[in-house]
C-alpha cells in the first residue's frame, strides 16, 4: 500500500510515495539519502535516529513515513549551513564530545530545538531534556559541556542558525491557543 | 519496515467510528510509542491500523466552565508536562508525564494510548486513578462514561468495546479541588523506564492538619493500576503524624496485589509501598497546604 | 619531555564528519539490488535439529536463498580475534559453525534466508519448519560441571573450556606465615557491550570473483582470515573493509556475523547480501562479559602485607568458547603487577552452559578480576582494622619489579601518585570525619579501588602493527594504519604522533580512517588497550622512516648532510640552529617531478612489539545509600589515571569518562538476565537492561599522572579499558563504609541492595 506525501527535508521541498510499512527513519535514509539519521533499536529507546520534526525531536523510528506529510524535517545534513557548522555542533566538537559518532546526530539535534527555544536550562533540566539519548562512549560528560555552551552561545547570539525554529516547542504561553 | 497490511487515516471522529465499525479489525494507533513497538517484536503481525492523530479535535487540554478538565486522547506526554490547566490545576498529572520515557518519546506519545494500553506501569495511570479520572468512548452506536478504575481489566486488557474509541480523559472538580499531590516513580533508571513501582497520592487538609480526604494510586501493584481504599480510609479524620503516615503505607500494602517478577520481588514491591506511600502523602500534605512533618 | 602536538587537546579529526551526518557507518552505503539476510534462531537453549524442512520458505516470492546447518561448510572455526598462531596447540578454541544442527543457546543460528526486503525475509523464516529434539539446558556453571551433565561439545569434558591457571611462590608456606587467614566470595554478572551501532556487515562478490565484506568491526584484517578458515577458501580471496564504526567495545572483536554474510552472497550467486542485527539480536547474538565467580583467600600478616594468596574463579563462556579460554588467563596476569604478593595460586574454570556467548569486553577479565581483588583488600582491612589506602600502599609494587610470569618488568609508575590525588579530589580525610556519626534513612559513605593493567598482549600474543605513510606534493603526508578507529580516538593520536615526528601542523597530516585489507598495513585492530602503545610505535617509526628520507632527498638538493637537518613547522632547518633551509613543499614537489632525481616517498613499516607496559590508576566514589529504598547515588567519582604520555589530554578524559560510566552501569545497574529454566532472554533491550542515561550519570572527574614509559612511543602507555576498571569495587567499597554492609554481587541494584539490607536487620 503507497500514499503520496509532501515534506520539506533540511529545507528543500519533497513529494514522492512512500510504502505505508516504512518508518520516517527509512524513507530518510533509503529514499532520500539522509544517512546521518541512525537506528540503534528501532523502538525509540537509544535516540540515535532523532530528527526535528516541525522543530521538536522525534524518534524517526517509530514515526511512519506517512506521517511526516506536510511537515517540515531537519536532520544533521541540514543543520550546517553553506559549509559552516553550527554553534551547536561546534560546540559538540570543541568539547570533545564525540566519539564513535553514531547518537551524535541526534544528540546534536535534540540540543539545536533546545538552543532555539531561546530558554535557559539548569544542569538538571538540560539533562533531562537529552536523556532520549544513550551514549555509550563518552559518559555524557562533555556532551553536557557541549550543550550548555551551545545554548549559551545562541542565547547570547539571539539566534542559532535559523534552522526552521519550533513555535511551540518548550514555550507553554504559545501552546494556550490550542486550549 | 513494519508488518502492516492495512493503513487508513480518519480526520473526524465519525469518519474513525465508521471505519471501525466497517472493519472491527483495525486498531488505533495515535502517537505509535506502544503499537509499532509491539510490531516491530512481533506481537502483533499484519496490521490493520486506523489513525487518528489527525483528528484535531481529539488533542485538546482545557477546563470547562463547570470546572471539568477536560484532556483529550491525543494530548502528547509533552502537553501535559506543560499545559498551564494541568500544571495550574492537576500538577501530579505533569509530574506523572513528565517521568514518562524520555523528550522524544513524551513529544509524541499520547494519554490516551497510554490509558488504552491498559499497562499497570503506564506512567499516567495511577495518578488517573488517584483523580478518579472519568473515560469517554463513543462508537457509531453511542457514547458512554465509565470511571478509569473499571476500564481496566487485567494486564493490557481494557474495556474498550469493537468500535469503539476513548474521545475525553475527564477529571471531575470534586476530586481535584483544594487537593495537593504527588507522584512518585521509582524505577532502576531516572530516564527511559519503566516503573517499579508508581505512587500517586492527593490529600486534601482541614484546619490545617487534618487529612480530609486522602486518595492513593498505585501502579505495578498488581495486574492493574488500584486505589488503596484501606488505607484511605484509615486516613480520613487523622491528625498528620509520622506514626498516622507509617500506618497509612502498611495499610496501603493491602490493596495491593504485587507479584514477583524478574523486575522485582513481592516483598520489594511491597516494601517499597510502605515506604513510598508516606514519601508520596508527606509531600502531597505540603502541596494541600499543609506543614512539613519532621 | 616538551612536544609540540604530542600532549594538546587537538579536536579530533572525524570530529566534523561525524557532527555534520557525513561520516559513513556500514549501513551507510548502498548496494545495487542488495538483499537481506535473516537468521532463523533456535528458541531452545539446548536442542537437536532432527529436522529441517525449508520448502514452503523457499516457494515464498522475494526468497532468494534459505540456508540451514546442511548447506554451510562443515567446518569448525574459532571466532575470537587474534592474532593467528602458527602453534596449533596455542590456537584458539574452533568450535563454531556458520549455523548449527545444533542449538546451545537460546538464539543460537540454526538457518538463515536471503530475501529482497525485510518482510519477506521475516515471513520466510516463519515458513521454516524445525523439528528439535531438547536436551537438559546448563543455564549455570555449576549445573554445567555437575556429574553427568550433557556435554555442550562433545569434545569438551565436563564442559570445562579450560582450566589453565598458574602458581608463585609458596602458598602453604605464605600461609603458615600468616598471622590471619581472610576469605571472600565475589560474584560479577553477565552485561553487554551496547555499542550504538549494532552489529552489521554486508558482502558481495567483486568482478574478480573475490568476496567483498563491509563490516562493523574492530578487527579486519582478523577477519579477513577468519572468514577465510569457515568457508574453507584462501584468504586472500577475502577483502574486508572497516567504514566508521559506531563503537565496539570488544563486542566487534569477534567475528559475530561476517562468516554467515559472506556465505549468504555466495549463496545468491553474489548479489550483494546485507546482514544487519537488531539490538535485540545484537544483545543475545553477538558476545556479553564473563560473569565470574570468585574464592579468594589471603594469608596476611597483623599490619597488612599479604604474604599469600589463592583464587579461585569460574568463569561462565556460555555456548561457545570466542575468547573465553584466554579471558580468565589474561585477568589472572594483570592484576600481578599492582601488588607485591610473593606467593599466589590462581585455578580459573571456564565453563560452557546454553547461555550466549561471552567474548571480550572492556577489560578482558580484568573487570571481574579488579572487583573481586578490591573487595578482597577492603575486607582484609576491615578485618585487620587497617585503613584500607594504606594497606594498599603496603602492598604495591615498585619501579623494577619483573613479573616471573610474564617477564614484564615495570618500567615506570605513578601508581602512589594516582592514590594520593584521589584522595585529595575527593577530600577524604575530611568527609570521613565527618560520616562518623550518621543517623538517619540516607548514610554516605567513601571508598575507593585501584588497578594494574597492559599495553597489548605480550608476551601472551603477537604484537605485531603496521603504517604507511606518503608524502604528497605539497608537503602534507597520508597516513594508512591498519589500525582500527571505532569511536576511541587513535587516528587523532596517530596523526599527532605523525605531526609531531615531521613538523607539520594536524591539518597536514591525513590520516586514511577506513581500513581496507588489500590495501591498509597489517595490523591486528582494536583492543587490548594497544593501539597508541603498539600501534603507535609503528606510526612513529614509519614517520621516522619517511622523514630521514625526506631529509636525505634534501640532501641532495641542498648539499646539507641529512644529519645536520631537521623538520619544523614544514620547513627543512638547520638542526643547530632551527633556521630554515627551504620549504618542505619545495622538497615534495621535486620528489615528484624533479627530471633527474624524482622518487615519490614513502615509508611502510611494521613493527613487531615484544615488550608490554603497565598502566596504572584508582578510583574513588563517594556515595549515599538510601536504606529505606535500597537506591545508591554516587555522589561524586574521580578516577586517576598513569598511563604515561597523555598524548591528547580532552581524547583521553572522554576514554575516562566513557570507561566510568561503564564502570557505574557495572556497578549499579546493567545485568542480562535469563529464564532460569529455560534460558530465554528476558531484557535484551535497551528498555529492560539498564544502561545509565544522562539523568543516571553524575559528574565524573578526571585526573592524570603523567610518567614517561620508555618503551612507549612518546612515553604512552595504555588507556582504552582501564578506566572501567576500578569504578564497581570503589562504589562497593564505599557503600560497605555508609552501611557496614558487603555487597560481594553485582549489580548492586536496589533489589539486591533491599534484600542484603534486611538480612543484615537495616530494613
Amino acid at each position: 500500500m503507497r500514499k503520496k506525501i509532501a515534506l520539506t527535508v533540511n529545507g528543500k521541498a519533497e513529494s514522492f510515495e512512500v510504502d505505508v510499512r516504512e518508518s520516517l527513519l527509512e524513507v530518510l535514509r533509503n529514499t532520500l539519502g539522509y544517512t546521518g539519521v541512525k537506528k540503534g533499536c528501532g523502538v525509540g529507546e537509544c535516540g540515535a535516529c532523532s530528527v526535528l520534526i516541525d522543530g521538536v525531536p522525534i524518534d524517526s523510528c517509530i514515526y511512519l513515513a506517512v506521517w511526516a506529510d506536510g511537515k517540515t524535517i531537519l536532520t544533521i545534513e541540514g543543520v550546517a549551513q553553506d559549509g559552516e557548522l553550527s554553534p551547536v555542533q561546534q560546540a559538540f566538537v570543541d568539547e570533545g564530545a564525540v566519539q564513535c559518532g553514531f547518537c551524535t546526530p541526534g544528540l546534536v539535534l535534540t540540543t539545536t530545538a533546545l538552543a532555539e527555544s531561546g530558554r535557559e536550562y539548569t544542569k538538571d533540566e538540560l539533562k533531562r531534556e537529552l536523556s532520549g539519548h544513550f551514549c555509550r562512549c563518552t559518559g555524557y560528560q562533555n556532551i553536557v559541556k557541549a550543550a550548555e555552551k551551545a545554548i549559551e552561545t545562541c542565547r547570547h547570539d539571539g539566534s542559532c542558525g535559523n534552522h526552521h525554529p519550533a513555535d511551540h516547542y518548550h514555550d507553554p504561553e504559545k501552546q494556550e491557543g490550542s486550549t | 519496515m513494519y508488518d502492516i497490511q492495512n493503513y487508513q487515516e480518519a480526520l473526524t471522529l465519525s469518519e474513525a467510528t465508521e471505519t471501525l465499525t466497517r472493519n472491527p479489525r483495525m486498531r488505533i494507533i495515535a502517537g505509535g510509542t506502544d503499537l509499532l513497538i509491539k510490531l516491530h517484536g512481533g506481537q502483533i503481525e499484519a496490521a490493520e491500523l486506523l489513525s487518528i492523530r489527525n483528528i484535531e479535535a481529539l488533542s485538546h487540554i482545557e477546563k470547562r466552565p463547570d470546572g471539568v478538565i477536560s484532556i483529550g486522547p491525543l494530548a502528547t506526554f509533552t502537553q501535559m508536562t506543560q499545559d498551564p490547566v494541568i500544571k495550574a490545576h492537576v500538577p501530579i498529572l505533569a509530574e506523572a508525564a513528565v517521568s514518562m520515557g524520555g523528550p522524544q518519546i513524551r513529544n509524541i506519545a499520547t494519554i490516551g494510548g497510554n490509558v488504552c494500553n491498559g499497562a499497570t506501569s503506564a506512567d499516567s495511570a495511577s495518578s488517573l486513578f488517584a483523580l478518579e479520572a472519568e473515560l469517554v468512548l463513543i462508537s457509531s452506536r453511542g457514547s458512554r462514561v465509565l470511571p478509569i478504575s473499571e476500564f481496566y481489566l487485567g494486564p493490557g486488557k481494557v474495556d474498550l468495546r469493537a468500535g469503539e474509541i476513548l474521545t475525553e480523559i475527564r477529571i471531575l472538580p470534586r476530586h481535584y479541588v483544594g487537593f495537593g499531590g504527588h507522584y512518585i516513580k521509582f524505577a532502576m533508571r531516572k530516564a527511559m523506564d519503566i516503573a517499579t513501582l508508581g505512587v500517586a497520592v492527593l490529600c486534601k487538609l482541614e484546619a490545617g492538619n487534618i487529612l480530609a480526604e486522602v486518595k492513593i494510586g498505585l501502579g505495578v501493584a498488581g495486574p492493574t493500576p488500584l486505589r488503596c481504599f484501606e488505607a484511605e480510609a484509615y486516613a480520613v479524620g487523622k491528625a498528620v503524624s509520622t506514626d498516622v503516615l507509617n500506618e497509612v503505607g502498611r495499610l496501603a500494602i493491602r490493596s495491593a496485589k504485587a507479584r514477583t517478577s524478574w523486575r522485582a520481588s513481592k516483598e520489594y514491591r511491597e516494601h517499597l509501598i510502605q515506604e513510598l506511600v508516606p514519601r508520596a502523602l508527606r509531600e502531597a500534605i505540603v502541596q494541600a497546604g499543609g506543614g512539613e512533618i519532621a | 619531555m616538551a612536544y609540540t602536538i604530542v600532549g594538546k587537546s587537538v579536536p579530533r579529526i572525524d570530529a566534523v564528519a561525524k557532527v555534520t551526518g557525513k561520516a559513513k557507518y556500514t549501513d551507510d552505503f548502498f548496494e545495487r539490488d542488495m538483499l537481506v539476510g535473516k537468521v532463523l534462531r533456535s528458541p531452545y537453549a539446548h536442542a537437536l535439529v532432527k529436522h529441517i524442512d525449508t520448502t514452503k520458505a523457499k516457494e515464498l516470492p522475494g526468497v532468494k536463498a534459505v540456508l540451514t546447518y546442511q548447506d554451510v561448510p562443515q567446518i569448525k572455526f574459532a571466532t575470537a580475534g587474534h592474532p593467528f598462531n602458527l602453534d596449533p596447540s596455542h590456537q584458539d578454541k574452533a568450535d563454531r559453525l556458520i549455523l548449527t544442527g545444533k542449538a546451545r543457546f537460546v538464539g543460537d543460528a540454526v538457518a538463515a534466508v536471503v530475501a529482497t526486503d525485510e518482510l519477506i525475509a521475516e515471513e520466510a523464516l516463519r515458513l521454516i519448519e524445525v523439528e528439535y529434539e531438547q536436551l537438559e539446558a546448563l543455564l549455570t556453571s555449576e549445573a554445567a560441571m555437575k556429574e553427568g551433565a550433557p556435554l555442550i561439545h562433545e569434545d569438551c569434558p565436563h564442559n570445562i573450556l579450560s582450566d589453565r591457571g598458574f602458581r608463585m611462590g609458596n602458598l602453604e608456606e605464605a600461609f603458615l606465615a600468616a598471622d590471619t587467614v581472610v576469605e571472600g566470595e565475589y560474584e560479577t554478572s553477565m552485561v553487554q557491550h551496547c555499542h550504538l551501532e549494532n552489529h552489521i556487515s554486508y558482502a558481495y562478490v567483486d568482478t574478480h570473483d573475490r568476496i567483498v565484506i563491509v563490516t562493523s568491526t574492530q578487527i579486519p584484517h582478523i577477519i579477513r582470515r577468519i572468514v577465510g578458515q569457515a568457508l574453507g577458501i584462501p584468504w586472500g580471496r577475502i577483502r574486508v573493509i572497516k567504514p566508521y564504526v559506531g563503537g565496539g567495545f570488544g563486542a566487534k572483536q569477534d567475528a559475530c556475523l561476517e562468516p554467515l554474510t559472506a556465505a549468504m552472497t555466495l549463496a545468491v550467486g553474489g548479489q550483494p547480501v546485507k546482514l544487519n542485527y537488531s539490538r535485540e539480536e545484537c544483545m543475545i547474538d553477538t558476545r556479553r562479559r564473563h560473569d565470574f565467580k570468585f574464592k579468594i583467600k589471603s594469608g596476611v600478616t597483623r599490619d597488612g602485607k599479604i604474604l599469600g594468596m589463592h583464587i579461585e574463579a569460574v568463569s561462565n563462556t556460555g555456548a561457545y568458547a570466542s575468547h573465553g579460554h584466554s579471558i580468565a588467563g589474561a585477568g589472572g596476569s594483570k592484576f600481578r603487577y599492582l601488588y607485591a604478593i610473593p606467593a599466589i595460586k590462581y585455578e580459573p574454570k571456564t565453563v560452557y552452559t546454553n547461555l550466549p556467548v561471552a567474548g571480550a569486553m572492556r577489560g578482558y577479565g580484568s573487570p571481574q578480576m579488579v572487583y573481586a581483588l578490591e573487595c578482597h583488600i577492603e575486607d582484609i582491612a576491615k578485618k585487620l582494622n587497617l585503613d584500607p589506602i594504606e594497606i594498599r600502599r603496603k602492598n604495591l609494587i615498585e619501579i623494577g619489579h619483573v613479573d616471573p610470569l610474564s617477564q614484564n618488568k615495570i618500567m615506570s609508575s605513578g601508581i602512589r601518585e594516582c592514590i594520593d590525588k584521589g584522595k585529595a579530589l575527593i577530600r577524604w580525610e575530611a568527609k570521613k570525619e565527618a560520616y562518623q556519626q550518621q543517623a538517619g534513612d540516607k548514610r554516605r559513605g567513601l571508598g575507593m579501588a585501584a588497578f594494574s593493567y597492559a599495553s597489548g598482549t605480550h608476551p601472551i600474543g603477537l604484537e605485531i602493527a603496521g603504517a604507511r605513510i606518503v608524502l604528497n606534493q605539497d608537503g602534507s603526508v597520508q597516513v594508512q594504519i591498519g589500525a582500527t578507529e571505532i569511536g576511541q580516538g587513535s587516528d587523532t593520536v596517530f596523526a599527532q604522533m605523525v605531526a609531531e615526528v615531521l613538523g607539520l601542523p594536524i591539518d597536514r597530516v591525513h590520516v586514511v580512517s577506513e581500513q581496507d585489507t588489500d590495501i591498509s598495513p597489517f595490523d591486528t585492530g582494536a583492543y587490548a588497550s594497544r593501539q597508541t602503545y603498539i600501534s603507535g610505535m609503528a606510526v612513529k617509526k614509519a614517520a621516522e622512516e619517511i622523514k630521514a628520507k625526506i631529509l636525505d632527498f634534501a640532501w641532495g638538493l641542498t648539499d646539507i648532510p641529512a644529519h645536520a637537518l631537521d623538520l619544523k613547522e614544514q620547513n627543512v632547518v638547520y638542526k643547530h640552529s632551527g633556521e630554515s633551509v627551504l620549504p618542505l613543499a619545495e622538497v615534495a614537489l621535486s620528489t615528484y617531478y624533479d627530471t633527474v632525481f624524482a622518487q615519490p616517498i614513502t615509508s611502510d613499516v611494521s613493527n613487531n612489539a615484544r615488550v608490554n607496559a603497565v598502566p596504572y590508576g584508582v578510583t574513588f566514589a563517594e556515595v549515599e545509600v538510601d536504606l529505606k529504598t535500597g537506591k545508591i547515588e554516587i555522589l561524586e567519582i574521580y578516577n586517576v589515571h598513569d598511563s604515561g604520555t597523555i598524548v591528547n589530554p580532552r581524547l583521553a578524559e572522554g576514554q575516562v569518562h566513557g570507561g566510568v560510566s561503564m564502570g557505574i552501569g557495572y556497578a549499579l545497574s546493567e545485568q542480562l538476565l535469563f529464564d532460569p529454566k529455560t534460558g530465554k532472554p528476558l531484557n535484551n533491550n535497551l528498555l529492560d537492561y539498564k544502561l545509565p542515561t544522562i539523568m543516571d550519570t553524575p559528574d565524573i572527574g578526571v585526573a592524570f599522572v603523567e610518567t614517561h614509559e620508555p618503551t612507549g612511543s612518546f612515553g604512552v602507555k595504555s588507556l582504552g579499558e582501564p578506566p572501567a576498571l576500578s569504578p564497581a569495587p570503589a562504589i562497593r567499597n564505599a557503600v560497605l563504609d555508609a552501611t557496614g554492609v558487603a555487597f560481594n554481587q553485582l549489580p548492586m541494584n536496589p533489589q539486591r541492595v533491599f534484600e542484603k539490607l534486611k538480612q543484615a536487620g537495616l530494613i
